[in-house]
């Protein structure tokens, strides 16, 4: 018996000293990334860290790097492709080895970026080339840089929504209602597809954001403010989602929905509407194409809500890239990161917003352009705060949990009314921000 | 494990305590005869602790601070997150979903008894039987869960089967937390039914066969031979597995996690947790969360062992 306690014991001794060994490395703080002056002289082995899988099992990020050999003959770049980009890149960034080249995971709070990336200049000089820096910028240093950017909007298929009898975009949510309603009643098609299952296309709806009030401090305004008090976008666009669903006008079980399956549904006229980016025109005209339905059928429509007249789109950065602050190849990173996002052609690839400044709008967005969509850039001065109460509040505006909660209580699966369900969120929210003191 | 093979153990364990009084041996030798086992032990030891104690040691000792999972700054804020967990009692309100598990595995534990039961006398087919009940626990958690949401898919397998046999449904059965968490406990009884099976049937194997013989010179039917037999003889095993359900249901995690993400009330303690680790960020109140759920099935397990304590088996 003795023994055994001491057994025991030790067990427990070498387990707590195990504990002890596992924290985390020791930062070194405040290093930069210099862009190069001489490709020639820029050499080394970096590796990227991407969420692109599918890019480098289908060889175009190899292209890509085959192209940045011309102007940088010296370096060799190397991609490390993640499927559960967030999960593992969190675990591998406790320590100093997480690539050379990365996107900044969700995860990291905004004050952590010096103690986890090179910084790749002010945020004075780059935001003159660049859009989205201020995403990224912390005390006027800018740590990332995204290389393209998206506009949320409808991806709707053109022709059920012509079937039933609307050519023109619906300028207020009850218009937006009304439409599917007329889609509900004239076409087989279903009027909405929320993709419920998979979660993640219901948090799209925070970009209602900016689209409703046409207003470029937006984020600021979540931060200082309620967001569900009435008229605030995020009511406008939570309460829109409601309606939708609460009216019958999205589909029967959204509870086994598939994210795969709903592209060629929507290309070939199954689905009406969607909620999603830009970014997604080019998946759902490849599905097209794979279902023999028209590409040309799919349509993209911003919010339905307008402010002088004009309809209001934000653009938003994509995962930002970044260089390890402990990369023994700075320079080469800044090389890859500066060519990757200027001349790979990378946004222009994905159909997406270029983050270089007067780039011209890719073509699928032309219809944006002749109905003279504002395109809005977000300040994001405010948007740690706002993930910091967003967390503290458990509400998760940039998670699908209480989007998925709103779809129950629109179905009935749950019980309370929207105003109920709507105030709760905005007490939540008040007491995180209240005592995350700001 | 059972009785027989605790009675051929007995005269061995006695050997070594006839021969302690022979002369002791030289020192070296009885260091390496001291080291011996420990040698064997080493390579599990050290993977139970790397893997098991240090992680545990590591979670109690996050429960105590604030750390978000990545930042290299985290502080110490003594009990905060204990005291949060316990003045949130919304946060144990999903114990309630615990109970839908609870009553499917006492389904679980009925069928897996007896099909054991059945198939432990001599059934035509009995191999092949045997393979299919256990095949389900065979699957990986991930794949079985993928497999049944086209099972429940709207006109999905479920409902096609159903109307093979003319019973048009027309549900969501996902859709309401009642259907769903039933469906998701039927998928859980489905999947570890095997597993319980598998050990009732090596428990009822080891009843010495003489016992059946006798019994049914005696005139016993199968449901005597149940009651009197197998019953209180693969005792200690029943009792196993229903502690074993028990904290598996407080424990739920994968089927409803793949499911439904704990969309709709299927929500459970675990998925809860690791929404509050990896959504919210908040991994120091999620460690404090899965250190009272340690407890708490500590707790229960405890209180089960008191009502039931492990009796030896004697049946002969």
């Amino acid at each position: 018996m003795n023994r055994r306690t001491k057994l025991a014991g030790s067990l427990f001794a070498a387990a707590l000293l195990a504990a002890g060994c596992t924290g985390s490395g020791g930062a070194s703080k405040g290093a930069d990334a210099k862009a190069p002056v001489d490709p020639d002289k820029v050499s080394g082995t970096i590796t990227v860290l991407t969420h692109r899988t599918d890019l480098v099992q289908d060889g175009t990020m190899k292209k890509y790097a085959a192209e940045f050999n011309k102007t940088y003959p010296k370096v060799k770049v190397e991609f490390d492709a993640l499927t559960d980009y967030e999960g593992e890149v969190k675990i591998r960034m406790n320590t100093e080895n997480y690539g050379d080249v990365l996107m900044i995971p969700a995860v990291i709070k905004k004050s952590d970026y010096p103690k986890f990336f090179a910084s790749l200049g002010t945020e004075t000089e780059r935001s003159k080339k660049y859009l989205f820096t201020d995403f990224t910028a912390v005390d006027g240093k800018v740590y990332g840089q995204s290389p393209m950017g998206a506009l949320p909007g409808f991806l709707y298929n053109k022709r059920v929504w012509k079937e039933a009898g609307i050519t023109d975009w619906p300028t207020s949510p009850a218009q937006f209602i009304d439409g599917l309603k007329a889609i509900k009643s004239r076409t087989d098609a279903i009027p909405y597809y929320t993709n419920f299952k998979d979660m993640w296309p219901l948090t799209n709806w925070t970009y209602a954001d900016g689209a409703v009030s046409c207003d470029p401090k937006a984020t600021s305004r979540l931060a200082e403010g309620d967001p569900w008090a009435e008229g605030e976008d995020l009511r406008v666009g939570d309460s829109m989602l409601y309606d939708i669903v609460r009216g019958g006008l999205a589909e029967k079980d959204p509870t086994t929905t598939n994210w795969e399956g709903s592209k060629p549904k929507l290309a070939k006229g199954d689905i009406a509407t969607m909620w999603l980016g830009s970014w997604a025109i080019t998946q759902f005209r490849a599905a097209a194409k794979q279902a023999g339905a028209n590409p040309d059928d799919i349509g993209f429509m911003p919010f339905p809500a307008q402010k002088d007249g004009k309809y209001c789109a934000t653009m938003s950065p994509d995962y930002n890239q970044a260089v390890n602050i402990n990369s023994d190849h700075k320079g080469a990173a800044r090389a890859w990161v500066d060519w990757f996002t200027d001349k790979s052609g990378y946004a222009a690839d994905n159909l997406t917003l270029s983050p270089v400044k007067g780039a011209p709008l890719p073509e699928v967005l032309q219809p944006y352009e002749d109905a003279g969509v504002k395109l809005i850039e977000l300040d994001d001065a405010k948007g740690a705060e706002v993930k910091e109460i967003d967390n503290q509040s458990e509400v998760g505006i940039y998670k699908p949990d209480y989007r998925q909660d709103l779809v129950d209580l629109a179905r009935g699966a749950r019980k309370g009314s929207l105003d109920d369900f709507l105030a709760d969120l905005s007490k939540r929210w008040e007491e995180a921000r209240k005592s995350s003191g700001s | 494990m059972t009785d027989t093979t605790e009675k051929a153990a007995r005269p061995k364990e006695a050997a070594p305590a006839a021969t302690t009084a022979r002369p002791r041996a030289p020192r070296g030798l009885r260091l390496r005869r001291g080291l011996t086992p420990w040698l064997f032990l080493a390579a599990p030891l050290v993977l139970l602790i790397t893997f098991t104690y240090a992680p545990v040691a590591n979670m109690v000792a996050y429960s105590f601070t604030d750390w978000d999972g990545v930042s290299p700054e985290l502080s110490y804020t003594g009990a905060e997150n204990y005291v949060e967990l316990f003045t949130r009692p919304e946060l144990f309100e999903v114990f309630f979903v615990s109970g839908y598990y609870l009553a499917a595995s006492v389904v679980q534990i009925v069928l897996a008894l007896h099909f054991a039961t059945v198939l432990s006398f001599n059934v035509r087919f009995r191999n092949f039987f045997k393979g299919v009940l256990f095949f389900p626990y065979l699957i990986n958690g991930v794949a079985i869960g993928f497999v049944f949401l086209y099972f429940f898919q709207d006109g999905g397998t479920l409902d096609s089967v159903l109307s093979l046999v003319g019973v048009h449904s027309d549900r969501a059965w996902l859709g309401t937390p009642e259907s769903a968490n039933v469906s998701l406990a039927g998928v859980s009884v489905w999947r570890y039914t095997g597993l319980n099976f598998v050990l009732f049937l090596g428990a009822i194997q080891s009843v010495p066969g003489e016992l059946y013989e006798a019994a049914e010179l005696d005139g016993a039917t199968r449901w005597h031979q149940f009651r009197y037999i197998i019953a209180p003889g693969i005792r200690p095993v029943l009792s196993l597995t229903v502690i074993l359900s028990v904290s598996g249901s407080l424990s739920a995690f994968e089927v409803p996690f793949i499911m439904t993400g704990g969309a709709t009330g299927t929500e459970t303690f675990v998925i809860q947790t690791v929404k509050l680790a990896f959504q919210f960020n908040k991994t120091g109140l999620a460690s404090a969360a899965a250190v009272v759920l340690l407890l708490i099935i500590l707790a229960v397990t405890w209180v089960q062992r008191r009502l039931v304590p492990d009796d030896k088996v004697d049946l002969v």
